[in-house]
């Protein structure tokens, strides 16, 4: 089988390495607005952190936002185009840690745009520290003793905490550590964009993902650290889905 | 049409009929008015109003909004505009236009609600992080308030740049009669790099990232090249009393206004004073000051700030040691009055 390359991706080679979980995701989305919004307006909006340079991989248009602050100026873009899908691209330090007073309020207010949010429990970016989703006793180089709740406190686990405000319409989590749930991603990304379009509310996927090189692995024992240790503390599913009634 | 309106209000009126789109605020005391009125009407007219969780929240869905091409406005009070100066970075260096309204109180810190003019120097230094300018322009009465909002606005546009109006709690609280321009017309600005989410057109991205040294240089410069301009085409100053003065009073802001009454005061008394206003801290006037200090018949100037001193080194620096500059300033939110400044000033003279 020849794999073709989406045509909302742009011909730049991504700066990920190699086994990256960002790669996949970004390839998720982009077979997603290939199928559904081949022309219709679209706006992302880019994190800092691993993904700084999403918007050179796709051809659409991009607001690069400020550490933390994707869903703020998400928010701004929204209201200005409300018939353009709109999503926010952003990691855990950034959507867990620095930005949760703007995510929170964003779900809270029902803002009509699709985060995502790659969780791979770490600060990727600025080498491995110890993220809000980091979970009990992982090493990180902030946390060299493992994590300790007793000492850091527990992981954030950010959809469970939104799923309770009214605003939002749809929380998912999902993860690209095999195939099935490759799939799995995409279709809750689908789901979430048509949740969007339908003007439901705050729609976010949370995308378990991996970084081996801040985990020291190779790609394939990360993906197997996703299956054997992270999903003990983070459960997949779709959790809301206020048009279908979950 | 004249009517009388409350600073704040007034603020709120002008930015709307300058087509104010998007106003994004976090309540904070003196200027929650202008929040409550943006609510009212934009609310109502299909504009977008949203009270943020926070001014860091405000600050950047007002970034999100302007990268749509949107005229925009967020407004607080000092320790709010500490937490936008994140955002008005982040929006100097994407250059994306915004208006952003600071009725400054006492500081440092909760400070009090007071009028002050704590605010100078982090309106006019940057405040934020890295090599950057926000055009500030500082109103003296609720009519020129308005008028200068809705400059903001075109200024804005014009030069892809944020625009401070600092006023301060007493602009922002008191009611004056005003008029506005029934004919203003909002230049035609294209806006070619808008964010709007079309698809069959060359992308557009909205970012203040340049990782390579070189090109965030070269962005760096090209900024600077910008500021040139507004230093030479956009200076504002009032001049008053100041064709046979021999000394010199620089205030601005409601500050200046008490000044220009005790200007008047020592006028009737025989005394050749004026009194020069910047209207724009930035671009500080200083080309004006410094023909002032180059005249013979001026003996020294007085800087008078609702401050310690936050403008004087800007005056210092225009007038380049060829006169002295005296200082009297109140803070805390305490306003000087017009006998203090006459008493000061005569013991200056004596
Ligand atoms: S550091 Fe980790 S998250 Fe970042 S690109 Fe590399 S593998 Fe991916």
């Amino acid at each position: 089988m020849k794999l073709r390359k989406p045509e909302c991706l742009t011909a730049e080679s991504m700066h990920y390495c190699p086994g990256c979980g960002h790669g996949i995701i970004h390839r998720l989305i982009a077979e997603v607005i290939d199928e559904d919004y081949k022309d219709h307006k679209i706006v992302g909006v880019a994190p800092v952190g691993c993904a700084v340079f999403i918007y050179d991989y796709f051809n659409f248009d991009f607001v690069a936002a400020a550490h933390g602050r994707a869903t703020a100026a998400a928010t701004g873009v929204k209201r200005c185009i409300p018939d353009a899908l709109v999503f926010s691209y952003q990691g855990d330090g950034d959507i867990a840690a620095i930005g949760t007073s703007e995510v929170v309020h964003a779900a809270a207010r029902g803002e009509n745009f699709t985060a995502i949010f790659v969780n791979n429990g770490v600060y990727a970016m600025t080498g491995g520290q110890m993220a809000p989703t980091t979970i009990p006793g992982q090493v990180t180089v902030s946390s060299p003793y493992g994590r300790d709740p007793k000492v850091q406190g527990y992981h954030i686990k950010l959809c469970e905490m939104l799923i309770p405000l009214d605003g939002v319409a749809f929380v998912a989590r999902t993860s690209i550590h095999n195939l099935k749930n490759i799939e799995l991603t995409k279709k809750a990304i689908k789901r979430a964009f048509e949740v969007q379009m339908n003007k439901e509310g705050f729609s976010i996927i949370e995308v378990l993902s991996n970084c081996p090189t801040n985990w020291g692995m190779t790609p394939a024992e990360s993906m197997k650290r996703i299956e054997n240790e992270v999903l003990k503390y983070y459960n997949l599913g779709i959790f809301k889905d206020k048009g279908r009634g979950i | 049409m004249k009517v009388l309106m409350k600073g704040n209000e007034a603020i709120a009126e002008a930015a709307l009929r300058a087509g104010c789109e998007c106003f994004f605020g976090y309540p904070i005391t003196p200027q929650t008015e202008l929040l409550q009125y943006m609510a009212k009407k934009l609310l109502k007219s299909g504009g977008v109003f949203i009270q943020a969780e926070s001014e860091v929240g405000a600050i950047n869905m007002a970034y999100g909004a302007a990268s749509c091409g949107k005229r925009v406005m967020t407004s607080s009070s000092g320790p709010g505009i500490s937490l936008k100066q994140e955002g008005i970075s982040y929006l100097a260096g994407a250059e994306l236009p915004c208006v952003i309204v600071n009725i400054m109180r006492g500081g440092p810190g909760l400070g009090n609600i007071n009028a002050a003019q704590s605010d100078y120097l982090q309106a006019t230094k940057g405040g934020g992080h890295g090599d950057y300018k926000v055009i500030v322009l500082a109103p003296s009465s609720v009519q020129e308030a308005v008028d200068l909002t809705i400059k903001a606005f075109d200024l804005a546009d014009k030069y892809r740049n944020p625009v401070m109006i600092l006023g301060d709690g007493m602009l922002g609280q008191m009611m004056e009669v005003v008029e506005f321009d029934e004919n203003y017309k909002r230049p035609r600005t294209e806006k070619p790099w808008a964010v709007t989410g079309e698809r069959n057109r060359p992308k557009r991205v909205t970012n203040s990232l340049y990782i390579v040294p070189e090109e965030l240089e070269k962005h760096n410069f090209k900024l600077r090249e910008k500021y040139k301009k507004i230093e030479e085409n956009e200076v504002m100053v009032e001049e008053y009393m100041t064709d046979d003065a021999q000394v010199i009073f620089v205030s601005f802001g409601m500050c200046a206004r008490i000044v220009k009454s005790a200007v008047n005061k020592l006028r009737q008394s025989g005394e050749k004073v004026g009194l020069i206003r910047p209207i724009t801290l930035y671009p500080f006037p200083t080309k004006c000051i410094e023909k002032y200090a180059n005249f013979d018949r001026i003996k020294f100037f007085i800087d008078v700030e609702m401050n310690l001193g936050q403008m004087l080194e800007d005056v210092k620096l225009s007038v380049a040691g060829k006169k002295d500059v005296h200082f009297y300033g109140r803070t805390g939110g305490m306003v000087p009055t017009i006998a203090e400044i006459e008493n000061y000033y005569f013991s200056l003279k004596e």
